[in-house]
């Protein structure tokens, strides 16, 4: 009997259509500005079939490579085709275990989509918004009948995981998968990392990102949140006394980084990770039904060019702002940002200020007034390839603000490694480790935004997954 | 869930609430604090831990209402429980090796002074504690402070209703004029720290202050609580809350802590409106 993967190919020949991409249904610009509910609808069955059927299910699906994880994705892609939409979850969920986040999330545009074979035309397999479709299709059955992955015979090892971000949580789900037993500590109330405290509800609803990881509570993965590794146990507590045979230390990159100009400390300056977490993790935009106020600027400048900036002036503009400004010191074209996110934050009418370089905060009274920058020239490309901004002489104008969110990155919080003396890190913090994950110190894996520095969400994922198959093999070699 | 174990009123408004926390009780020490949340919709607000026991798995903390979080506080006691504790943090109060100290504390900072003491007491050093309140209602842990073995326990209000009349740093600057300091620590309002800083700078005695920014994760993750100390940023959850009295600036500090006051007092008063106690 041939394996399951090549029953399609015994059926007759799917024939491609050749539809244009079909686009993704979006609330308008003017009506979502107003609120935190979802930008982008998600496709409907119909339009999810006809996607789909434009995959062409080629010999060699160069999609499949262009994935960090490496979903099956033609195969999934097929089972959409025949309409067996609850194994094609089966098949997306052997290598991803947080669909619904990933289909919102994941810059496919640089990843699967990038490569399939149809890009070379200009128009490629909407992988990203089929993923999403699947995973919501998912999410919307009762928990009894979602697709569970499997769990493995219990082995009796126990594995101690610091942090529940996207890292922590695929670790925890593959261990389950190989019969570890598995606890998560958590620092915040909530699990989530990032998906919780830092993208905001408007383009990942948090009641998603809790319907994920309530299946990993399926699975058995113990979260206990209010624990913070270094302050309430450290890791040699967690191996010693706790009892745990091994860690995983997924705590991600949450210090952030300021601009390091006068007037950084006025009222009304925020750190991107402050606002956010003020707005996204306690709900400040439902002030006063949630307790944690956050400061409504009526001109908001947001410093930065990246995602998390991209967030942070959408969201004051949801908060009621009737300017908003991102200040940037290149130029739009070199700008890290989705340009998905980009594009969006232009239609909500976010105001541009490229080339500009912040040079002071002015304040009265305490509370920021204003912001002096200096324009920007581009020179010539330095060291990422990007052309390096240099100043232009005399140029110094004042940006008219009441608000300056700072969205220039984030770097390691040593508390862990404070803690933990014997742990080797980089001069910048990140934890060291090799190819799979495993640091010089016995026993003890980590990954994520804490070895790499800020990255992805499934190049976090795909760390996480892969330290636990590290530490399953670390495991076994200490039985026998 | 956290359950309370443990509730006493020390004035008309400040309280003790204990919880069992075991994992917290065995860390914790003397100038730590937690970040806890009421109930689902609560804010994460810092408080220091006033006492804790590891054998027995509880810490306290001794608040005043001020606002929201701390008025529904108020209200709960022994069988209810709190949504979140999380802690131990910040970095323990220094108290090894000081020699002759005083520790001033002010208002509710009598609180944190207390654990402070005993830990400066216990190592051996020479401790005066200066408590400091606006009348003897408002006075609080004085008994406590007298059970500790310290040099002396200084009293001063600002009416004379208890100990001597006057201010905190009156005692404090006695004591630098008579050079019978090594070191000294203030805890309490932002505007007595500022003037007990100024008051042993004179002499140049050292002095360590608790500061008390605004906090959101306590963690190191916002940045909320960034304080000036000197020429640096400091950030106040996780580099501090001690920081070199002489190099902190207090006048930011003050102006950070109001950012909230006027939208802080509009979720306080609904709150009042449907509470029963109209304080
Ligand atoms: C605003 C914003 C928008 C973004 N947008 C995108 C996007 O669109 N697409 C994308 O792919 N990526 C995006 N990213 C990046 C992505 O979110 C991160 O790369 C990813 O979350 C990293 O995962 P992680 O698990 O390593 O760490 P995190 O998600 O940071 O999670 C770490 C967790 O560990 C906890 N923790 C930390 N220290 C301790 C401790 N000592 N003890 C216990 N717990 C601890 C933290 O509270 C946190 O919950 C964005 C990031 C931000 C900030
Ligand atoms: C490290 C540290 C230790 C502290 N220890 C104690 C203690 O032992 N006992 C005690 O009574 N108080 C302590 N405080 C102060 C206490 O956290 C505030 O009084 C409390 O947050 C007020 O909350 P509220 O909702 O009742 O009042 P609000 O109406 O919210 O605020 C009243 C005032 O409290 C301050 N405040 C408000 N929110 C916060 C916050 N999230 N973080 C810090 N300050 C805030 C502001 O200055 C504000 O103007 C400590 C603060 C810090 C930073
Ligand atoms: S590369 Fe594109 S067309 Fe080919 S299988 Fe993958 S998604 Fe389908
Ligand atoms: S409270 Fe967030 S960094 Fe200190």
């Amino acid at each position: 009997m041939p394996p399951l993967d090549e029953t399609p190919a015994e059926k007759p020949r799917h024939k491609p259509s050749r539809a244009p991409r079909t686009p993704m249904p979006e609330r308008d610009a003017s009506e979502r500005a107003q609120d935190f509910d979802e930008v982008s609808l998600g496709y409907s069955e119909e339009q999810a079939v006809a996607e789909a059927n434009r995959c062409i299910q080629c010999k060699n699906p160069t999609c499949i490579e262009g994935c960090p994880v490496n979903i099956d994705i033609k195969s999934f892609i097929a089972r959409i085709i025949d309409g067996d939409y609850g194994a094609a979850v089966s098949v997306l969920k052997e290598r991803n275990a947080l669909p619904a986040v990933c289909g919102r999330v994941c810059p496919q545009e640089e990843q699967c989509e990038a490569v399939c074979v149809l890009a070379r035309k200009g128009e490629p397999v909407a992988i990203g918004r089929l993923e999403r479709w699947l995973g919501d299709f998912d999410l919307a059955c009762d928990l009894d009948h979602r697709c569970a992955p499997e769990v493995g015979e219990p082995t009796g090892r126990r594995v101690a995981i610091v942090g529940s971000g996207p890292a922590g949580l695929a670790c925890a789900g593959e261990l389950r998968h190989l019969g570890h037993a598995v606890t998560i500590f958590e620092s915040l109330h909530a699990p989530g990392g990032v998906l919780t405290y830092g993208i905001p509800e408007f383009r990942l609803p948090k009641a998603i990102v809790q319907a994920e990881i309530e299946m990993l509570g399926v699975m058995g993965v113990e979260i206990v949140t209010n624990v913070v590794v270094g302050a309430t146990y450290t890791l040699d507590d967690l191996l010693s006394e706790e009892g745990f045979d091994a860690i995983f230390v997924g705590s991600g990159a949450g210090l952030p980084i300021f601009l390091g100009i006068p007037g950084e400390n006025l009222n009304g300056v925020y750190s991107a990770n402050e606002f956010l977490t003020r707005v996204n993790l306690m709900k400040a935009y439902e002030f006063p039904k949630h307790d944690t106020p956050v400061w409504r600027g009526r001109k908001v400048a947001v410093v930065g060019g990246g995602n998390v900036a991209m967030d942070a002036a959408r969201t004051a503009k949801r908060l009621g702002a009737e300017e908003v400004f991102l200040v940037y010191r290149r130029s739009e074209e070199e700008m890290p940002a989705r340009r998905e996110e980009v594009h969006h934050a232009q239609q909500e009418g976010i105001e541009f200020k490229m080339l500009c370089s912040p040079q002071e905060i002015l304040g009265h009274d305490g509370f920021v007034t204003g912001m002096t920058a200096t324009r920007m020239e581009l020179g010539e490309p330095d060291a990422s390839g990007r052309r390096a901004p240099v100043c232009v002489m005399d140029s110094d104008f004042i940006i008219d603000c009441d608000t300056v969110i700072v969205a220039l990155g984030t770097r390691a919080n040593p508390l862990i490694a404070q803690t933990t003396p014997d742990l080797e890190v980089t001069s910048r913090g990140y934890v060291k480790t090799d190819e799979d994950g495993a640091t010089n110190k016995a026993g003890v894996f980590a990954g994520g935004d804490i070895v790499t520095g800020s990255a992805t969400v499934i190049l976090a994922m795909g760390a996480g997954k892969k330290a636990a198959v590290a530490i399953d093999n670390w495991l076994a070699g200490r039985n026998g | 869930m956290f359950p309370i174990v443990h509730q006493r009123q020390l004035s008309d408004s400040v309280f003790e609430i204990g919880v069992a926390a075991p994992a917290i009780a065995r860390k914790a020490k003397a100038g730590q604090f937690l970040m806890l949340r009421v109930d689902d919709h609560g804010e994460r607000i810092p408080l220091t831990f006033s006492d804790w026991s590891a054998e027995e798995g509880w810490i306290r903390f001794i608040f005043m209402r001020v606002g929201k979080t701390t008025h529904q506080l108020s209200h709960l006691g022994v069988g209810d429980s709190l949504a979140d504790v999380v802690g131990p943090l910040g970095i323990p109060t220094h108290t090894e090796g000081l020699g002759r100290v005083a520790v001033v504390g002010g208002g509710v900072g009598a609180a944190v002074a207390y654990p402070v003491a005993r830990a400066m007491a216990e190592a051996g050093n020479d401790v005066t504690v200066i408590l400091g309140a606006r009348n003897q209602e408002l006075l609080i842990l004085e008994d406590e402070f007298r059970a500790l073995p310290l040099k002396e326990l200084i009293v001063m209000t600002d009416d004379g209703s208890a100990g001597e009349k006057g201010l905190v740093t009156a005692p404090l600057k006695r004591m630098c004029e008579a050079a019978e300091l090594d070191h000294s620590m203030a805890i309490g309002p932002a505007i007595m720290m500022k003037f007990c800083a100024a008051t042993t700078k004179e002499f140049n005695v050292p002095i360590t202050v608790s500061l008390n920014p605004i906090m959101v994760d306590g963690t190191g993750m916002c940045g909320a609580c960034r304080v000036s100390v000197g020429s640096e940023t400091k950030f106040g959850c996780v580099d501090g809350p001690d920081f070199d009295g002489h190099a902190v600036d207090f006048e930011e500090l003050m102006s950070r802590q109001r950012v909230y006051t006027d939208i802080e007092r509009e979720a306080d008063a609904d709150f009042s409106r449907e509470c029963s106690c109209h304080r």
